[in-house]
């Protein structure tokens, strides 16, 4: 099937079962955001029911009005008059109130719905694989959670009540005038046939091009978002002009759709007060002939007049609904899609509990290929006894960080099983996964927030004290202190103000106050100079003792502090031993190591 | 910031929407007209009830509908032409408002990034734009249509009866009192919601490109809760607005109820005394009625011109941002480029330093002769990527100069300053293209031996692996690299667009020591020709210079070659020999 989850969101033409399932699945969707609000809508229900009622009222009075309370008025009997006058206040003040509660109550309900879907959104991409935002990129999620569910929001602020109200108003209505004079109804259901052939022209027209706004729109956003989190490169290579000109295409790409869209609605919403109008117009003549003919008061034919203006007042709106609605829609079928991806790394249903965990990670058979097929670990066994240090060296692409990220699940093996405390990684809870193997990748991520809040990300309780501890041990304190507020300065965005090095910095302090059972170190003092790595070595050496760990590095002075080092190639661990009797040998280590021992001078 | 007041602001838009307003004005025109037809078809109604009244006959009666269903065709036509007429101009509006926040963004200085999140910029170039579009084409000019339409439609009123006109007049009051204090209230409101859907954008962003050290930390429920926590406080905010836009509403449907039915009494007391006809009461009940809906309109239409006006609030917060590091009134120019960089008594702090710490480049004199190549070396910190950012303007001096062939870089224009000196940074940024354009992007025209040289250089093979070579899609987009393999590309791309001058900040950090050592090989035979500045934390990148510059306390301390510098300078030793710690390892 090529629309489920995410793939194939960017086409606009869809066959027909593609299309149904697109649509089930928004619907589906919507039907559980509405679930759990069942109640308070059944509660807006009758507050707008009410509410309409009493506001159908008021013609009726007038009508009778003029053709009773007016003649009695003339004979001196006010009676009528005041009960008349008094019920159509009166009817006034219901309405208003009723529609006042129902304002604030279906405010609260549509606040609701969209806390929830924001929520699930955002919950279940965090959930996704890394292997899922690899591909997807980070604007088109983002444009999931902006812009899409700015639709749903639309919809929901002006399109809910316009749209309960409205039907309810013209059932109401259409309902008062039947009972007032049926001929005028008759009238008024003739009218129901050109305004069927005007919707089914709107929808027709503008059924695809509002999945052409929803794809234009998050192209539009990803070249955006990527534009500013790139802006460097930008500036550095004059990539402005060019970034424009693309920009500007997207622009007009979404513009031209967007005013396309609006266009249709600008002749459909004229269309439909027009049938009003003719539709009025008819009762009129109709009515003023039944007038002379004497079998129709005056004061029921102005009701009528009142009655068949007023029904048309809330096309505008439920057009507007209609028109929201289909945005909605096309922006929950894209929602849809990426709730509907599955975490290729899901969480145990009855995970298997693990107090203590020592370390003792085991492979059995691992395997790992991509979900496109191509191999980077072949089957292999590997054994780590709890407490052991070891350092993965090996070329670029050999294999290594994939290795990491089995351990630390981000991944899970094609084939095989890997096994911490001879409990497979799949059966843990994310909790407590989490809390026994933490891995420090290079690329060092630093939230907007404090610093100490940065810190304390590995360890989320974690006071004061302990956080000046960590960033002690790793050797940043000094740098944190000079910083304009100290452990309270705000990092900015993506830690601008903060060098690269001291950006790894934080982020091993991060991994330190986490203090996990089995800690992976990919490539984490790349970014540091010898002085910085080597107050790191120290603070490592304490780190270490009592763990295992793996350390991926490339500047081989790491490996000192290892107990055992593994070398990767083309995916297959070719020499597995201790580093001294690695260097002595001739292998392919040893001469990596005198390589480098010569490029340190 | 000043607070400037609701018109002020919302006039500041119109010289943006220059090309709309001929039409934007027409529209409301034509949204008049619309209402000025509705408003007249009850005159007609007048006279033909009163002429039913009177036996009137068919003669009479057509006539009169014919009249009505004109006036209403009219009033339909006037509504289709107000659309057609507003809502093209409108998206174009949208569309050059868009493409000028973006160029704008671009050209603002890095500093400006620094300090704003990507999310709040993101919802000024998304949301908030399209508010602004919706309130110039429908907002604006129904605004002006339908105040115009209630102030004339009172007149009509009181045309059939000043005390009808009246009470429709003293009933509207309260309307006028609840609007101002709206508009005060709302505003704040609106800002609110505003800034707290640009920070969830932020959020949002940061989830998405933290990915990895949420999934590494496993701190996904952490970040969720606070998630969950900004989109309550949306939610209570966006709740709070709701109930005032109610609190307005009330008013608008409650005073013209009211109104009707007060003057259906005295409507019926005139028409029992003579003072009034029935036509003219019918009449008069059809003008409320078709003045209903204009004034309910008004509540949605003062919050939606609110809401406008803060979201042009935003959109001018980021374009009023002066662009401190603009291009030269009249550029200098360089022709032939020698590659001769020089620091002079270069002074540098960032905006928000403390006062009282020292500048992060506390006086650096620094000159690479042209074709020499200088490894920059300091502690972590200490200001080296800061000292490369300086050179191609990504910031500016806080005093002192930096010169390119004498000229001082503030003299070029930005466009060539940048040709002449090509960066890679340590986080290598690819985008979303194909490898060749990504190679390419500091020169596009250059020839397919180059790219391949560049390649090359950076010990690239890998990429002819790739699924489709050299075009293959990466970058966010397409297939994910290794940092490895991103650095090479990213020094590929520096190579590849033949400066003048070569700035690489730490560029060989993430390679191992097989490909270091090759990439170092070749890099050398460029660096014979280029003037390079390598910002280096190890001795084999080290070697790659000429010259080494050590940097301690913002200032360049020590110049000389590596080994002498290793031989006599206590503070080099420290900062690049790790020796010791081999020493230890081996032992």
């Amino acid at each position: 099937m090529t629309m489920q989850g995410t793939s194939g969101e960017d086409r606009i033409e869809l066959n027909k079962d593609e299309s149904r399932v697109v649509k089930l699945r928004a619907r589906k969707l919507l039907f559980s955001l509405i679930r759990p609000i069942r109640r308070r809508l059944i509660v807006s229900f009758t507050l707008v029911i009410l509410s309409q009622a009493f506001r159908v009222v008021g013609p009726a009075l007038i009508a009778y009005g003029i053709d009773t309370a007016l003649p009695q008025a003339i004979r001196s009997e006010l009676t009528p008059l005041y009960l008349v006058v008094g019920g159509y206040l009166f009817a006034a003040l219901a309405t208003t109130s009723l529609i006042y509660s129902f304002l604030k109550f279906s405010a609260r309900t549509n606040q609701n719905v969209m806390f929830d879907l924001r929520q699930r959104l955002f919950v279940h991409s965090q959930r996704l694989s890394l292997e899922f935002h690899e591909t997807y990129t980070s604007g088109r999620v983002i444009a999931r959670q902006t812009s899409d569910l700015d639709a749903i929001k639309e919809l929901l602020d002006t399109g809910g009540n316009e749209m309960i109200a409205g039907i309810f108003f013209m059932t109401f209505t259409g309902a008062a005038l039947l009972a007032l004079d049926p001929g005028s109804f008759g009238i008024l259901l003739f009218s129901f046939i050109p305004l069927w052939f005007l919707t089914r022209w709107f929808q027709k027209n503008t059924k695809l091009r509002y999945r052409q706004t929803r794809v234009a729109s998050a192209r539009l956003i990803v070249k955006f978002v990527e534009t500013m989190t790139g802006i460097r490169a930008v500036k550095a290579f004059r990539k402005e002009k060019d970034n424009e000109s693309e920009y500007a295409g997207y622009t007009e790409d979404y513009r031209s759709v967007n005013a396309k869209v609006i266009q249709i609605f600008g002749i459909y919403d004229p269309g439909l007060t027009m049938i009003g109008t003719v539709t009025v117009a008819f009762i009129l003549l109709f009515g003023g002939f039944r007038v002379i003919d004497g079998s129709l008061g005056i004061g029921i034919l102005t009701a009528a007049i009142l009655y068949a203006r007023r029904f048309f007042d809330p096309m505008e709106g439920l057009a507007m609904f209609y028109n929201a609605y289909q945005s909605a829609s096309s922006a929950l079928e894209k929602i849809s899609g990426v709730l509907e991806e599955e975490e290729s790394v899901p969480e145990p249903e009855h995970p298997t509990k693990l107090s203590n965990a020592t370390g003792h990670l085991s492979f059995d058979d691992v395997e790992f290929h991509y979900s496109n097929g191509k191999t980077v670990l072949p089957g292999f066994n590997l054994d780590i006894p709890a407490g052991q240090t070891i350092a993965l060296v090996g070329t670029t692409g050999a294999g290594k960080s994939t290795l990491a990220k089995l351990v630390s699940r981000l991944y899970d093996p094609s084939a095989g099983r890997l096994t911490l405390d001879g409990i497979d990684l799949r059966n843990l809870s994310n909790l407590q996964l989490r809390r026994a193997i933490v891995m420090v990748t290079q690329e060092a991520y630093l939230f907007s927030g404090s610093v100490a809040e940065n810190i304390a990300l590995g360890k989320p309780d974690a006071t004061m004290d302990e956080i000046e501890a960590a960033a002690k041990a790793v050797g940043v304190h000094e740098f944190i202190l000079s910083m304009p507020d100290g452990y309270n300065t705000d990092v900015n965005k993506r830690g601008g103000r903060v060098s690269a090095g001291q950006r790894q910095l934080i982020s091993f302090a991060r991994a330190f106050i986490a203090d996990p059972a089995v800690l992976i170190l990919d490539e984490a003092t790349a970014s540091l100079d010898i002085p910085s790595e080597r107050l790191v070595q120290q603070g490592l050496k304490t780190l270490l003792k009592g763990r295992t760990s793996i350390i991926i590095a490339h500047r081989l002075s790491t490996v000192s502090i290892a107990d055992r080092v593994l070398v990767m190639e083309h995916g297959q661990i070719i020499e597995d031993d201790a580093p001294a009797a690695l260097i002595a040998g001739t292998g392919k280590f040893a001469r990596m190591h005198a390589a480098w021992r010569a490029s340190l001078v | 910031m000043s607070e400037k007041g609701t018109l002020a602001t919302l006039l500041r838009i119109f010289p943006y929407a220059k090309s709309a307003l001929p039409r934007i004005a027409l529209g409301m025109v034509a949204a008049i007209a619309a209402h000025l037809f509705a408003l007249s078809i009850p005159q007609f109604l007048r006279d033909l009830v009163n002429s039913l009244k009177d036996n009137g006959t068919a003669e009479t009666l057509v006539p009169a509908v014919l009249m009505v269903l004109l006036l209403g065709l009219l009033e339909g036509v006037s509504v289709l032409l107000r659309r057609w007429l507003v809502l093209t101009p409108g998206t174009f509006v949208e569309a050059g408002l868009r493409a000028k926040i973006y160029a704008k963004l671009q050209d603002l200085p890095v500093s400006f990034h620094d300090k704003w999140p990507s999310g709040q910029l993101l919802s000024r170039a998304t949301g908030d734009l399209s508010l602004i579009r919706r309130w110039l084409s429908f907002g604006l000019v129904l605004f002006v249509a339908n105040g115009l339409t209630i102030i004339v439609g009172l007149g009509i009123l009181f045309t059939f009866h000043w005390i009808l006109g009246l009470i429709f007049f003293v009933c509207s009051v309260p309307i006028w009192i609840k609007g101002f204090q709206f508009e005060r209230n709302y505003h704040s409101v609106a800002r609110l919601s505003q800034d707290q859907a640009g920070d969830l954008a932020t959020s949002v962003e940061e989830s998405v490109h933290g990915i990895r050290v949420l999934k590494a930390f496993g701190r996904g429920d952490h970040i969720a809760g606070k998630f969950a926590a900004e989109a309550d406080t949306l939610r209570g905010t966006e709740i709070k607005k709701a109930g005032l836009i109610a609190g307005i509403w009330i008013y608008l449907i409650l005073a013209p109820e009211f109104a009707v039915g007060l003057s259906l009494l005295a409507g019926v007391w005139l028409v029992s005394t003579e003072q009034l006809t029935v036509g003219g009461l019918v009449a008069f009940l059809a003008t409320t009625t078709a003045l209903r809906w204009p004034t309910e309109s008004i509540g949605f239409l003062l919050s939606m011109t609110l809401d406008a006006k803060t979201a042009i609030q935003r959109f001018f917060e980021v374009l009023d941002t002066p662009v401190d590091i603009a291009d030269p009134e009249n550029p200098k120019t360089i022709t032939e480029p020698h590659g001769r960089l020089e620091f002079k008594d270069v002074h540098f702090r960032y905006s928000d330093a403390p006062a009282d710490q020292p500048d992060l480049l506390n006086g650096v004199d620094l000159v690479l002769e042209p074709g020499e190549s200088v490894a920059l070396i300091g502690i972590t910190g200490c200001g080296k990527t800061s000292l490369t950012a300086l050179t191609t303007r990504l910031y500016d001096v806080t005093g002192g100069q930096v010169l390119l062939d004498g000229v001082d870089v503030r003299d070029l224009s930005r466009e060539e300053l940048r040709t002449h000196i090509s960066m890679a940074f340590e986080d290598a940024t690819l985008f979303s293209a194909s490898v060749r354009d990504n190679v390419l992007l500091g020169r596009p025209d250059a020839s397919e031996a180059d790219l391949k040289q560049a390649l090359e250089i950076a010990q690239a093979h890998f990429v002819y692996d790739l699924p489709e070579g050299l075009n293959t899609k990466i970058g966010e987009e397409g297939m994910s690299l290794s940092g490895g393999q991103r650095q090479r590309l990213a020094l590929a791309r520096a190579v590849a667009a033949r400066p003048a001058i070569l700035v690489l900040d730490d560029p060989l950090s993430a390679l191992d020591v097989d490909t270091e050592a090759l990439v170092e090989e070749a890099l050398r035979s460029v660096l014979t020709t280029t003037t390079a500045l390598i910002v280096a934390h190890r001795p084999s990148t080290v070697q790659l210079a000429d010259r080494v510059a050590l940097m301690q306390d913002g200032r360049i301390t020590a110049v000389g070659k590596h080994s002498e510098l290793l031989a006599t300078n206590d503070h080099y030793r420290y900062v690049i020999s790790s020796l010791d710690a081999a020493g230890e390892m081996i032992s």
